[in-house]
């Protein structure tokens, strides 16, 4: 025990000293957490306030572009811009501005949209009360009808999932102004004066969230970013540990210390306890900064409400597979220019895949099959569940086993591997 | 300075048929040596790049596994009383292998815990070793900021501090001033007579001709010859130094090899 605490002791001053894995382990999870929240919350906030500029060429200059316009205004995401140095905007200018990037997209309504859409609904409307006898015969007055298109231009640079979010409200949008269009018509035909088709929607939908004891579990950027980054920050560790480990076997320690008359183990426990405090310690901070920091950058703050125990435990088991993973890189690598680069890119792919920035339903399958073998994603569906889906510790326990599981995986074959180095 | 020892066999170490082949490797590193020490002796294996003297080592230490033969220490088989030999012996490696970060104080302070000493008595023994090896008022300073003299002082304390009866030293004074070095030889000397065995290495043949009582010339992972150093003088024709029996013993063409 006593050299176990040596040990511990030996650690924490190597780190202490080391200004460049300080920086690692306390203030580049600090920087990317709150840089990730602010970058996230003010997209979120674009969105919601108008101020995505986006130009819109109106060739109808009819109820639909109007109600388009108005309806783009009143989303609260866009703000309209049709004109340039007081000149009304071409088609052929939009498409350039959008295509070189000055803004994300373009809405080009065509000429007699309006126009058309009436006298296309006129027509339908028409036949279907002629057919239940009670319109007269006037089809062969209207001309044929073409198909029109509203045309969009998107910055090629465009995130995919901002492009179809926008392409499906634009479509919602003139389905809505086309079943108006449906509607009055059939009350002008129907009755001049009385209002009797209701053009309110029938179907609505609501969101039910999970309730924690009688309050409703509204998640927001903040509870789904603590968890996540904390997590990335926790694996970071592998960087730093698996140095350590690599600069042991450079300056002649890794000898000495298995000269010593002690297991191999104790060092390596050293060292594991060593790195779980500084786990924690980061995970504590991160929790400290949303809860406590957010607020003042106009963030929404982590809530943590009587969670706290559940997930230190989910913290602790995530860096016991963190440390895992750093000392069989540190034990396979021979240098520094091995383990830094791979564990930083082996983090950043467990990241990935763990669902750290892709929500893993939105993988392909095999990439969810993937997902499920990474560390990261237990780590992270184990915050999830206590955080968001107010679960408890029975709910967990599967995936706190992973991680320690994994843990005792990962040491195993670290030990094996030097093993079988020394008997070469 | 004080050396546990035991009333045991007069020979420290025995080695018989000892050999090693790395997998990768077309020759054998060690092969069949079989080699007795005796206790208190300041021991030199000596021999040219690829003799076999590191592999020797390492395996004697504990760091790599034979691939055949036996070998005890103070009586103790490496295969079951593993402990015990790592527990009486010490390790000098030819790297300073001292934590940079960390001063000389603590260093030692460390690597005396990992050998089950603790509390004042271990402070007290480090001072004592720091003290005579000239470093007392440097303890504090981190190894970083020490010179190459000052970091081998260092390294041969932390092998030493538990007192061992048998002590590894791989060219301990590789690199350093020559006042360092006398201080380094003294204080091993000095260690010597309280009942330590040295086991030491060097390609220094005049230094090894000096400090060693008995010799042993390896080449091809086999002794070549062993005895006193004035006994091979006297043995070789014409030879007037341990380097004159070296260079007939093993050849005077390079010794590259990877």
């Amino acid at each position: 025990m006593y050299k176990l605490w040596a040990s511990v002791k030996k650690e924490g001053l190597l780190l202490l000293r080391d200004a460049g894995a300080l920086i690692i382990l306390f203030v580049m999870p600090l920087a990317l957490i709150i840089t990730v929240t602010l970058i996230q919350q003010g997209s979120f906030k674009a969105l919601s306030n108008a101020k995505i500029p986006v130009l819109l060429i109106d060739n109808d200059h009819g109820n639909v572009s109007g109600g388009i316009r108005e309806n783009l205004e009143n989303s609260g995401s866009f703000e309209i811009v049709s004109e340039k140095e007081g000149q009304p905007l071409t088609e052929k200018q939009a498409r350039d501005e959008v295509f070189k990037g000055r803004y994300p997209m373009a809405v080009i309504v065509p000429e007699n949209l309006s126009a058309d859409l009436n006298q296309k609904v006129k027509v339908n409307v028409d036949k279907i009360l002629k057919d239940v006898g009670l319109g007269e015969d006037s089809l062969a007055a209207f001309r044929e009808v073409e198909t029109k298109e509203i045309r969009l231009y998107f910055d090629p640079a465009t995130q995919l999932a901002f492009k179809s979010a926008v392409k499906n409200n634009i479509d919602k949008m003139v389905s809505e102004l086309e079943v108006q269009s449906v509607y009055a018509l059939f009350q002008e035909q129907l009755s001049d004066s009385v209002a009797i088709l209701s053009q309110k929607s029938f179907l609505h939908f609501r969101e039910i969230m999970p309730v924690d004891g009688s309050r409703e579990v509204i998640p927001n950027a903040t509870q789904h970013n603590v968890p996540a980054w904390t997590l990335f920050a926790i694996f970071f560790i592998v960087i730093p540990l698996s140095i350590n480990l690599v600069k042991e076997k450079g300056q002649g320690t890794l000898v000495r210390l298995r000269t010593l008359p002690m297991p191999y183990s104790v060092v390596i426990m050293g060292k594991t306890l060593t790195f779980l405090v500084i786990c924690m310690i980061q995970f504590y901070l991160m929790v400290a900064v949303g809860v406590f920091l957010f607020p003042f950058l106009g963030l929404e703050p982590m809530q943590v409400g009587g969670k706290l125990i559940l997930m230190s435990l989910v913290a602790l088991c995530s860096g016991f597979a963190a440390i895992g993973f750093g000392i069989l890189l540190g034990t396979v690598s021979q240098t520094q220019e091995q383990s830094a680069p791979f564990g930083a890119t082996s983090v950043v792919i467990l990241a990935a895949i763990g669902g750290v920035w892709v929500p893993v339903f939105a993988m392909p399958a095999f990439m969810q099959f993937v997902s499920g073998l990474s560390p990261m994603n237990w780590g992270l569906n184990a915050f999830y569940d206590v955080i968001l889906r107010n679960s408890d510790l029975g709910t967990i326990l599967p995936r706190l086993v992973l991680l320690l599981v994994f843990f005792v995986i990962m040491v195993g074959i670290s030990i094996l591997y030097d093993e079988k180095k020394r008997a070469v | 300075m004080s050396v546990i020892t035991e009333n045991r066999p007069e020979a420290i170490i025995r080695i018989h048929s000892l050999t090693k082949k790395y997998r990768e490797a077309e020759d054998y590193s060690v092969n069949e040596l079989t080699l007795t020490i005796p206790r208190g002796e300041i021991f030199g294996l000596l021999g040219p790049n690829g003799a076999g003297k590191t592999t020797l080592i390492s395996m004697l230490c504990g760091l790599i596994r034979p691939t055949s033969g036996d070998f005890t220490i103070n009586g103790w088989s490496y295969r079951s009383e593993g402990e015990k030999i790592r527990k009486n012996m010490g390790v000098v490696p030819q790297e300073y292998a001292l934590y940079p970060s960390l001063t000389a104080k603590e260093n030692l302070l460390y690597f005396g815990s990992m050998y089950g000493m603790r509390g004042r008595a271990l402070e007290l023994k480090v001072q004592e070793y720091l003290e005579h090896l000239g470093l007392l008022k440097y303890a504090d300073k981190k190894i970083e900021t020490y010179s190459g003299g000052m970091k081998r002082r260092v390294n041969l304390i932390a092998g030493i501090l538990h007192s061992p009866m048998v002590l590894f030293l791989d060219e301990p004074t590789v690199g350093v001033d020559i006042q360092s070095k006398n201080v380094i030889i003294d204080f091993l000397k000095a260690y010597n007579r309280q009942g330590a065995t040295l086991i030491y290495t060097s390609h220094h043949l005049i230094e090894a001709q000096e400090f060693c009582t008995r010799v042993a010339i390896l080449d091809h992972g086999q002794v070549l010859t062993e005895g006193t150093p004035q006994e091979l003088i006297q043995g070789v024709n014409q030879a007037r130094s341990l380097e004159d029996v070296f260079l007939f013993m093993v050849g005077k063409e390079l010794r590259d090899y990877v």
